[in-house]
C-alpha cells in the first residue's frame, strides 16, 4: 500500500501541519515530516476533514441501474468527500432480506470508491404491513444497523413501536421518513400560499411534524433509538428540540437542499425542484440552519436521489421526487453554514462525519484526523469557486438543482483507508 | 402582450382591455351571414388536448376556423394514472409539423408553462386549462361577458362561489378581475378554499347569503359530487343548501346582477334549473362570447403583432368600425 506525505493541511481549519499516511493509518501529524518514497501531496490552504459519512444515499442498485449504480454512486460520493455512504433500501428488489443487503454491501466493496453500508427495510417490500427480518440483516455480512422504509413512512403506530423495540436487540436504529400518508395523498409541493396559486397539491408541514411527534413519544416509551430523516420544517426542528430536552434518544438529519432552496422554485414548474419532503419556506430554511448550528439537527445527509432524464423532463405532477446531492453537499454546507459563521470546520466534521458514523454504528469512519487513526479524510479547498455543470457529474443521472449555480469550495482529495480515491479533484 | 397566454396574471390591464376590445370587434362577425375572416390564413393552430373537454375544444376550433387558420385536433392519450406518450415527444411532433399556435388542455398544473419554456416548440402556447391551476380564456370570456353587460368593471363586485380549491376558473378570474379593477369575493366552505387564500387579492366569505345582495355578478363554479367522498362537505344536499344558487337566493340579487357559470353545470347541485334558465342568467351568452374571445387571443398572438405594447396600429381585425357603446347594453 502506498504512503502519502500531505504538506501543510489545516486540520479542521487549524494551523497548517503535515500528515503522514502509511498502511491505511495516519502515522504522523506535525511540522516538517519526511518519509522516503511517500507520494507528496501539497495541501497549502486546504482544510483537512474526516472522511464524510452519508446516512442517506440512494444508489438505486439493484433494479434501477438506469439511474445509478453502486459503482457510479460511490464515484460521486468519493468526489464529494465521502468515505462511507448508507444505501437506502428502496431498491428493486427491496433490501429487506440478508441476501439483498449482502449483495449491495459486496458491490460496494468491489467498487472500492467508498464504503457502502446498506440500510435494511423496516417492513417487507416497504409495504408497511409486517416487519422484515431485521435480525437476519443485522447478523449478515453487511452488519445492518440502520433500518428505514425511506420513500415511505412507517405510518402504522403499532408497527413503528414494534420496530423500535425489536432493533434494541442489536443496537439498531429506525430512520423514519416522516410523512403522514393520508395528509399527503398526491402531494406535489409545500402546502402554502404558492401551492394554492400554482394549483399543485399541497404537502403540509403538519404531515411531517405529526409523525415526528408521535415517533419521539414512541421511542421514549419503549426506550429505543429514533432517527428522523430529512427534517424540513421549522415545526419539526421544534419537536426534535423538545424531545432532546427530555433526554430521549432521538437524532435528526437535514439535507443540503433544504438548507439552501425554497418552495418559490416550484413556480418554474421545473421538476428538478421536486423533492420529498418538498422545498419549504425561507422561514423553514432559517430554522433548519439554526437547528443544525445548535445541534438540534445532528447531521447533514444528502438524500442523493438519482433519476433518469425522462423522469424529470416532463410535467411536474408526473415527475419523480428527488435530486442529486453527493457531489455538492459539502459546498452547500460551506455556503449555508460555514461562510455565514453558523458552523466552524469542527462543526462540519461533527455534522457530516462523527455524528452520522455514531448513529449508523460505523466503526473506522467518523474518526478524528489524528495520529493512529484510520486514514479516512478529505482535503477541501474552501477558497475555490465553481459553477455546477450537470454534465460533469460522476453520477449516472443529471438531476441536480444546482446546475449553473455558483458554489464555493472543491474536494481536492479523498483518502479511504490510506488510499486516495480522489486526487487533484479527480477520481484516481 | 407576451407571446404566450399561460396565466391571466401575466396580462397587464392594457393587454386585457385590448383582448376585450378586439373580441368586441370580432363578436360582430357572429351576426353576419359569412362568419369568416382571412386574418390567419395559412397559419396552423393545434388543439392539443390531454384531457377531454369537448366544449373548450370546439370553441377554440370555431375561433381558429373563423379566422381562416388551419386547425389540427390532437387528442393525446395518457392521464395522470396511465402514462402515454410524453408531453415532450408530443411537442416535438407538433413542432416538426409546423404549428404556429398550440392550444393545450392538460390535467397537470403547469404543463402549458413547461411547453412554453422547454424549448421544445417555437409556437405560441395558449393555456386552455391546466390541472387546478388556470384557465385564462375562460376568465377572459367571463370578463368580456360582464364588461358587455356592466360596462367598466372598476369597483364592480364579483362573487365566485363554490369549489375554489380545485378550480382553475376561479384562479384565472380572481387575477384578471383584479387587474380590471373589480372587487372579488370568493365564497366557499372553508374546506374548498386553498391554504393561503388570504394572500390572494380577494375577499373570502363562508356565507353566501351575506354576499349576494351586494354583488354585481355571481359566478357559480362546478362542484363535483365526488368531493364529498374526500370529506370536503358532508352531502350534496348540505352543499346545495349552504352554497347552491336557488330561486330564494336569486331573489336577493340586485336587478342588474348577472348569474354566470363556466359550465358544464350540475343542475340541482350548485345551481337550480330555474336559476340557470332565468333571464338574468348569461350562461349561454358566455359560450358565444367564448368564441369571440378566443378569436381575439389567437389573432393577437399570431397576426404578426410585434410591437412591444401589443397594440395594433391599424384598424383591427375587421373592417367594420367598432361601436362599443352600442354593444355594452
Amino acid at each position: 500500500m502506498s504512503s502519502y506525505l500531505i504538506k501543510q493541511a489545516r486540520i479542521l481549519g487549524g494551523e497548517p501541519t503535515d500528515l503522514l499516511v502509511d498502511g491505511g493509518v495516519i502515522t504522523g501529524v506535525g511540522q516538517g515530516l519526511a518519509a522516503d518514497g511517500a507520494e507528496i501531496v501539497g495541501a497549502e490552504g486546504l482544510v483537512a476533514l474526516p472522511g464524510l459519512v452519508d446516512l442517506h444515499t440512494h444508489l438505486r442498485e439493484p433494479g434501477r441501474e438506469d439511474a445509478e449504480t453502486v459503482e457510479t454512486g460511490t464515484r460521486a460520493a468519493a468526489l464529494g468527500g465521502f468515505t462511507a455512504v448508507h444505501a437506502m433500501a428502496n431498491t428493486d428488489p427491496v433490501a429487506d432480506t440478508a441476501g439483498v443487503v449482502e449483495q449491495v454491501w459486496r458491490l460496494g466493496r468491489e467498487a472500492g470508491h467508498c464504503d457502502v453500508f446498506p440500510v435494511g427495510a423496516v417492513t417487507v417490500g416497504l409495504a408497511g404491513e409486517r416487519l422484515a427480518e431485521l435480525g437476519a440483516m443485522a447478523d449478515s455480512a453487511a452488519r445492518v444497523r440502520v433500518f428505514s422504509d425511506d420513500g415511505k413512512c412507517v405510518s402504522d403506530a403499532v408497527l413503528m413501536r414494534r420496530a423500535l423495540e425489536y432493533v434494541k436487540a442489536f443496537d439498531g436504529v429506525i430512520a423514519q421518513h416522516a410523512q403522514e400518508p393520508r395528509l399527503t395523498e398526491d402531494a406535489q409541493m409545500n402546502e402554502g400560499e404558492l401551492s394554492g396559486r400554482l394549483g399543485l397539491r399541497g404537502w403540509p408541514a403538519v404531515a411531517e411534524e405529526a409523525i415526528i411527534a408521535r415517533d419521539c413519544l414512541l421511542a421514549a416509551h419503549v426506550g429505543s433509538r429514533l432517527h428522523v430523516c430529512h427534517v424540513s420544517t421549522a415545526g419539526s426542528v421544534e419537536i426534535v428540540r423538545w424531545a432532546k430536552s427530555k433526554g430521549w434518544n432521538v437524532t435528526a438529519e437535514a439535507c443540503p437542499h433544504h438548507l439552501l432552496l425554497t418552495d418559490e422554485l416550484a413556480a418554474t414548474y421545473d421538476p428538478l425542484y421536486k423533492v420529498n419532503p418538498p422545498l419549504r419556506s425561507a422561514a423553514d430554511v432559517e430554522a433548519l440552519r439554526a437547528g443544525l448550528a445548535d445541534g438540534t439537527i445532528d447531521i447533514v445527509a444528502t438524500d442523493h436521489a438519482p433519476h433518469p432524464l425522462e423522469d424529470k423532463d416532463c410535467e411536474w405532477q408526473t415527475a419523480a421526487f428527488g435530486m442529486l446531492g453527493l457531489e455538492t453537499a459539502l459546498s452547500i454546507v460551506q455556503q449555508t453554514m460555514v461562510d455565514p459563521g453558523l458552523l466552524d470546520w469542527a462543526g462540519v466534521a461533527e455534522r457530516m462525519s462523527y455524528a452520522p458514523a455514531r448513529i449508523g454504528r460505523v466503526e473506522d469512519h467518523g474518526r478524528p484526523v489524528a495520529e493512529g487513526e484510520p486514514a479516512n479524510f478529505v482535503l477541501y479547498d474552501p477558497a475555490f469557486s465553481r459553477v455546477v455543470d450537470a454534465s460533469e457529474l460522476a453520477s449516472l443521472s443529471r438531476n441536480t438543482p444546482y446546475a449553473g449555480r455558483e458554489l464555493p469550495g472543491r474536494v481536492v482529495a479523498t483518502f479511504l483507508r490510506g488510499r486516495a480515491t480522489v486526487l487533484d479533484g479527480k477520481l484516481t | 402582450m407576451n407571446r404566450h397566454l399561460l396565466s391571466t396574471g401575466d396580462l397587464t390591464r392594457d393587454d386585457a382591455e385590448l383582448i376585450l376590445e378586439t373580441a368586441e370587434e370580432l363578436r360582430s362577425l357572429a351576426d353576419r351571414p359569412i362568419k369568416k375572416l382571412p386574418a390567419l390564413r395559412g397559419r396552423t393552430v393545434v388543439n392539443l388536448f390531454f384531457e377531454d373537454s369537448t366544449r373548450t375544444r370546439i370553441s377554440f376550433e370555431a375561433a381558429a376556423k373563423r379566422l381562416s387558420a388551419d386547425v389540427i385536433n390532437f387528442a393525446a392519450k395518457g392521464s395522470s394514472l396511465s402514462k402515454g406518450e410524453s408531453l415532450k415527444d408530443t411537442a416535438l411532433t407538433l413542432e416538426a409539423m409546423g404549428a404556429d399556435a398550440v392550444v393545450i388542455r392538460h390535467w397537470a398544473s403547469g404543463a402549458p408553462h413547461l411547453l412554453a419554456n422547454s424549448g421544445w416548440v417555437r409556437s405560441s402556447v395558449v393555456n386552455a386549462g391546466d390541472g387546478t391551476h388556470e384557465h385564462p380564456t375562460q376568465a377572459l370570456l367571463d370578463a368580456f361577458t360582464m364588461w358587455r353587460h356592466l360596462g367598466n368593471l372598476d369597483g364592480r363586485r364579483i362573487a365566485i362561489v363554490g369549489d375554489v380549491l380545485h378550480s382553475r376558473v376561479a384562479r384565472s378570474n380572481a387575477l384578471l378581475l383584479r387587474t380590471l379593477g373589480a372587487e372579488v369575493t370568493l365564497v366557499a366552505p372553508p374546506t374548498l378554499l386553498p391554504v393561503g387564500v388570504e394572500s390572494w387579492d380577494a375577499e373570502t366569505s363562508y356565507d353566501l347569503d351575506s354576499v349576494l345582495p351586494k354583488s354585481d355578478a355571481v359566478m357559480m363554479l362546478r362542484v363535483q359530487r365526488e368531493r364529498m367522498n374526500a370529506a370536503f362537505f358532508p352531502t350534496q344536499r348540505e352543499y346545495s343548501r349552504r352554497y347552491g344558487l336557488d330561486a330564494r337566493r336569486m331573489a336577493m340579487l340586485q336587478d342588474h346582477t348577472l348569474v354566470m357559470h363556466p359550465g358544464p353545470m350540475i343542475r340541482g347541485m350548485e345551481i337550480t334549473a330555474d336559476v340557470a334558465d332565468s333571464d338574468r342568467s348569461v350562461i349561454v351568452e358566455q359560450v358565444t362570447n367564448g368564441v369571440a374571445v378566443r378569436m381575439a387571443v389567437l389573432y393577437l398572438l399570431l397576426s404578426g403583432n410585434e410591437s412591444e405594447t401589443g397594440r395594433t396600429t391599424d384598424a383591427g381585425p375587421t373592417e367594420a368600425t367598432t361601436d362599443t357603446d352600442g354593444a355594452q347594453s
